[in-house]
């Protein structure tokens, strides 16, 4: 570990970035037999299509170098939607901060309890509010988070790519990220050494979660109304499988927050070249679910 | 911890508090319901209860044994569903093929399940979840993605669906049955006591020369095949398979398992806790049912505040005794 931080190692390289890789090929590949695959208007679909997947995802990745997992965030989606909704008529100044610290509180009581029982709640409190029902609003400030663009490309993704380098930069280069994997990698030792593991601890499920309360934002300001029970249903899943599928090994250890965002480009690649050849919606859960398992099969056995 | 030590005798005090917490839990809530509402004490609502409840139930009960054993299930709710779409389609042929059917096609899951976990060693909750997605591809690509209702060979599914022995509903003997197999396994055969080995340290079970391989795959099929029964009891009793069904039933079971007392870091628990734990959710959700002046929606909120003080008092007894 203290070695490789001196000298480089390729094959280590080549094996932590061979997500990279896959992706090459699943776009070459597409871009051979997929028609009208390899146009710009496509490239954009799919990065929208990714924001909410990266945002939790990126979080995500730092919980499960942890060693943890936040199972709460698609919850945290749907309050937030609420949240939005209800907020509106304090204007957007408050929409954003409160939504965001709504998240980050969340993700306290996730650091310390257990994102099981917020999965429970965090929803059932989302549908209290709302009565289960979708609510409609319009809101120019919302409707450009939802639509609008910087410079020619969709704002979200713009966001995204800033927030996910900030991730990654975080979880490379910080103290914070440094303590992430070593408390990740071996608990035990980590507290031998002094390291602050329950501060580091909710400090990463807040960050998940405030990520998570982000995406609930972008996704109700896409949409244009809130949906406490169907929104981020079945999202953590996702964004396991893109850490997972992107490098960060599930035992802890290890944050490869750009590793995650490009397994969730990948995932979702496979996902729109069967659609787009007309191949049902279904197929592309099994693909899912093979990739999922070769990507983890393949990691086991590198690390033994 | 050994293998040796019966725990049913000698049980620790956290033990005890855990058992009764649940156990106190239920009672409140049950006192409330009675207070909230007076048919909620009556047989017929009692009874009702246990009838909605026992796919949970039966679901809860393989799930137990799995987290036991260190693992955890998250395609329970997709082999549900593909069971119960599994059982319709053989219905025409009988009532029997169409369980047994249903039953091993579950089996078979869970083994492959097991197989996945044991021998690639992969992580229960990655290879559990990839089974989720596949089977909820797999089943909406065989069937189409709606209700498959049950035509031929009805009869005979929703006679068996709505029976009713000495004035118990049929779900819950069956229940009954299962989880009195499953205790006995569990407490007082070589198979179940080496559940608890493997989930409380697998590299000492594997030291002590425990088969930690065939008991995993062994657990994951149990689950997988209840999984498959609790399908067949959830097509006789809406009389269809819905193909879409079973979304978050893992998440239920999981918290009837961690309400019922068992560590969801294996090695401790038990099936009496679990049936409380299901109990307790199904009372909860009927409460709110009959109440008109209540959101149904808080249950859930209610529940998953049950849930983490269950988990915190758990896991604060766990680490006083360590």
């Amino acid at each position: 570990m203290i070695a490789s931080l001196f000298k480089f190692d390729w094959r280590d390289f080549a094996a932590r970035n061979v997500i990279f890789l896959v992706l090459l090929a699943v776009v070459a590949a597409n871009a051979a037999l997929t028609p009208n695959f390899a146009t710009l208007r496509n490239v954009e679909i799919t990065l929208i299509q990714i924001v909410f997947v990266a945002l939790v995802g990126a979080g995500m990745t730092l919980v499960i170098a942890l060693g943890g997992i936040d199972l709460s965030v698609g919850a945290v989606m749907g309050l937030v939607s609420v949240a939005v909704v209800h907020l509106l008529p304090y204007g957007f100044g408050v929409v954003l901060p409160v939504c965001l610290l709504i998240g980050f509180a969340i993700g306290l009581c996730n650091g310390l309890l257990v994102t099981l029982a917020s999965v429970i709640w965090v929803r059932g409190l989302a549908q209290v509010i709302s009565g289960g029902r979708k609510e409609y609003f319009q809101d120019p400030t919302l409707q450009f988070i939802g639509l609008g663009r910087v410079a020619g490309l969709p704002l979200q993704v713009v966001v995204t790519v800033v927030i996910v380098a900030i991730a990654a930069f975080v979880a490379r280069r910080s103290l914070f990220g440094r303590r992430l994997a070593a408390i990740g990698g071996n608990r035990s030792a980590a507290r031998l050494a002094g390291l602050p593991i329950a501060a580091t601890t909710i400090a990463a499920y807040a960050a998940c979660s405030t990520l998570a309360a982000l995406a609930g934002v972008f996704v109700t300001a896409r949409v244009g109304s809130s949906d406490p029970t169907n929104f981020g249903v079945l999202i953590e899943l996702d964004a396991i499988a893109a850490a997972v599928v992107g490098g960060t090994a599930l035992a802890g250890g290890r944050a490869n927050v750009v590793g995650t965002v490009v397994g969730a480009l990948m995932l979702q690649l496979v996902t729109a070249a069967m659609i787009m050849n007309n191949i049902s919606f279904q197929y592309s859960l099994i693909a899912k679910a093979a990739i999922i398992l070769l990507a983890v099969y393949l990691q086991g056995r590198r690390r033994t | 911890m050994s293998v040796d030590a019966p725990r049913r005798m000698t049980a620790p005090s956290g033990d005890f508090v855990r058992r009764a917490g649940v156990a106190a839990a239920l009672i409140v809530v049950l006192a409330i319901g009675a207070w909230r509402s007076p048919d909620f004490l009556a047989l017929e609502n009692v009874l009702n209860v246990f009838r909605q409840n026992a796919v949970l139930a039966l679901i809860a009960v393989g799930m137990t044994m799995v987290i036991i054993a260190g693992g955890i299930d998250l395609s329970v709710g997709s082999v549900m569903t593909l069971c119960s779409v599994v059982a319709v389609k053989l219905a025409p042929y009988g009532f029997a093929p169409a369980a047994l059917g249903a039953l091993l096609v579950g089996a078979a899951i869970g083994f492959g399940n097991g197989l996945i976990i044991a021998k690639l060693r992969i992580a229960p909750f990655i290879a559990t979840l990839a089974s989720l997605l596949a089977l909820r591809g797999v089943t909406i690509a065989a069937f189409g993605e709606e209700t498959v209702p049950l035509n031929m060979g009805r009869a005979a599914f929703t006679l068996f669906g709505r029976a009713v022995w000495l004035g118990v509903p049929v779900q819950v003997p069956i229940v009954v049955v299962v989880a009195a197999i499953a205790m006995f396994v569990l407490g007082h055969t070589r198979f179940g006591r080496s559940i608890y080995a493997v989930g409380g340290n697998e590299d000492s079970a594997r030291m002590l020369g425990l088969r930690v391989e065939r008991i995993k795959i062994a657990v994951y099929t149990i689950s997988g095949a209840l999984s498959g029964l609790a399908g067949v009891l959830f097509a006789a009793r809406v009389a269809a398979g819905i193909t879409n069904y079973g979304l978050g039933l893992e998440l239920d079971a999981i918290t009837a398992v961690a309400l019922g007392g068992t560590l969801l870091a294996g090695g401790v628990g038990g099936v009496t806790g679990t049936l409380a734990g299901v109990a307790l959710i199904g009372f909860l959700f009927n409460i709110f049912n009959l109440d008109a002046t209540l959101s149904p929606f808080l249950q859930k909120v209610v529940r998953g505040l049950l849930l983490t003080l269950v988990v915190v008092i758990q896991s604060s007894l766990n680490t006083r005794r360590r």
